[in-house]
């Protein structure tokens, strides 16, 4: 049953992926990538990733969607026509890429196997029995994400507070100001 | 067919790479291309998850007794290890996007078009007419 | 950016749904210990309410809320406060960033408060860098082609 219902929520993302690869209004694609976000978070919560899907839906379906309807209310919306020169390439490079990619999957253990090396290795048993035993946290995913791997969490913090910063210094009133003339095209 | 059955997750992750890396490549928009990106960073998500997901397991978090999390050896865990690394990784991608998208916001302030063709032929006219001078 | 005046079903359903999704993302902020939720979660939930006030009532209202000077000195303090963590616990002896020397007599408890103040740390920069991001990218004006 939930095989049923994970298949048939992949295929709606794969068709959902294929719409935005085709569109050409970007408005309708960035409201699509909201949609894509969405499935894929349900997909998480099947695979037993709550708090994974709970960022994908805030973050996916609510931030990245307002970035891009942004970035297209400043720039323009309609993607032109692009020539067909690139897709028959493109289409190979992606194509044998995806036979690569589906050839070295074939080699993964079974999806769910209960014997892969992930389940197997002794970290396993330390991050869901000792952990427990250690901090008397429910959560074993917060535990490992501040504790466990705090050093790994502190380097993803500043990342974003360095891209944060880049942002402002792309987009920001200081970047602005060198430019004075902008402000009075902006008005009329 | 069991077979094709057993590894469907994975399928589906080597499709959906397919189209975003399709989508990057074949679009000369750089709007679009950030969006394949982004797809193409999804798929990558999947399979993650789908390596750390165990058949009859639940999420990764215990029960509660006396305000205690207790071990309890009966239930399966799917791990918790994937899900810390792409929860980091989903925050981090949208903050590395905001920055590509930046970037295309001052491409179309500079060449007023966010067509990568666009773009290259105007450097091109730069280039000759600078040629012409020199 | 603002909506015209007549879109009052938006503006009064945004007035009521913006508190409750800051209690919201401040109940994911602490409770992440227990239910899913946490920093990163907390950090987009809460700024998604401002965006959206934002969205329907215009920039400057949004940026009267949280102004844009209060949300560059948050970004880096919370870093700080993650970092700081690590150099406290320095401090006191042990490792970069092990919390069981924040209470050395009961480490379990020395982990929860080491836990809930990293977590904070980074709900703190992650909201503040999203509305930042919001804020740049909605208050750049439009060239005109």
């Amino acid at each position: 049953m939930l095989d049923i219902i994970n298949v048939s929520l992949l295929l709606m993302m794969i068709v959902t992926a294929l719409a935005i690869a085709r569109l050409r209004s970007l408005f309708a694609v960035a409201m699509l990538t909201g949609l894509f976000s969405l499935l894929a978070a349900c997909v998480f919560v099947l695979l037993d990733a709550v708090d994974v899907a709970f960022t994908e839906a805030a973050v996916g379906a609510g931030m990245t969607t307002v970035l891009f309807l942004a970035t297209l209310g400043l720039t323009r919306s309609r993607e032109k026509v692009t020539p067909k020169d690139r897709a028959i390439p493109a289409m190979l490079v992606a194509g044998s890429c995806g036979a690569v990619l589906i050839y070295a999957l074939s080699g993964l253990p079974e999806f769910g196997a209960a014997d892969t090396p992930v389940h197997q290795h002794p970290i396993t048993e330390k991050y869901l029995v000792t952990s427990i035993d250690e901090t008397h946290i429910p959560n074993t995913v917060t535990t490992l994400l501040a504790s466990y791997r705090g050093f790994d969490t502190l380097g993803e913090v500043v990342v974003i507070f360095t891209a944060g910063m880049v942002v402002l210094m792309l987009l920001g009133r200081c970047a602005r100001e060198r430019e004075p003339d902008q402000d009075a095209r902006a008005k009329d | 067919m069991s077979d094709v059955l057993g590894f469907y997750p994975y399928i589906a992750v080597a499709i959906l790479l397919m189209i975003g890396l399709y989508t990057v490549m074949a679009h000369s928009n750089l709007v679009k291309k950030l969006i394949g990106l982004s797809v193409f960073q999804s798929a990558v998500f999947l399979m993650f998850i789908s390596l750390g997901r165990r058949d009859g397991g639940t999420a990764p978090i215990a029960p509660m007794e006396h305000g205690h999390a207790v071990v309890d050896p009966a239930i399966i865990y799917s791990h918790p290890l994937p899900h810390v690394l792409i929860l980091t990784a989903i925050v981090v991608g949208v903050a590395t996007t905001a920055v590509g998208l930046a970037l295309v916001v001052r491409i179309n302030e500079s060449y007023r078009s966010i067509e990568e063709r666009d773009a290259l032929a105007s450097d091109r006219k730069v280039d000759e007419q600078l040629d012409q001078a020199g | 950016m603002a909506l015209q005046h007549d879109q009052v079903v938006l503006r009064i359903v945004t007035k009521l749904l913006a508190p409750l999704i800051m209690v919201f993302g401040l109940y994911v902020q602490f409770h992440g210990d227990f239910g899913p939720g946490g920093g990163f979660q907390a950090g987009v939930i809460f700024a998604s309410a401002v965006i959206l006030y934002g969205l329907v009532f215009g920039l400057d209202a949004a940026r009267a809320v949280i102004p844009p000077r209060t949300l560059r000195l948050l970004a880096p303090l919370g870093v700080l406060l993650y970092a700081g963590t690590g150099v406290l616990t320095l401090l006191l002896g042990e490792n970069f960033l092990s919390y069981n020397a924040i209470d050395p007599a009961h480490p379990a408890k020395g982990q929860h408060y080491g836990i809930l103040a990293v977590e904070l740390g980074v709900g703190i920069t992650v909201a503040s860098v999203m509305m930042l991001l919001f804020f740049a990218f909605a208050g750049r004006g439009k060239v005109k082609a």
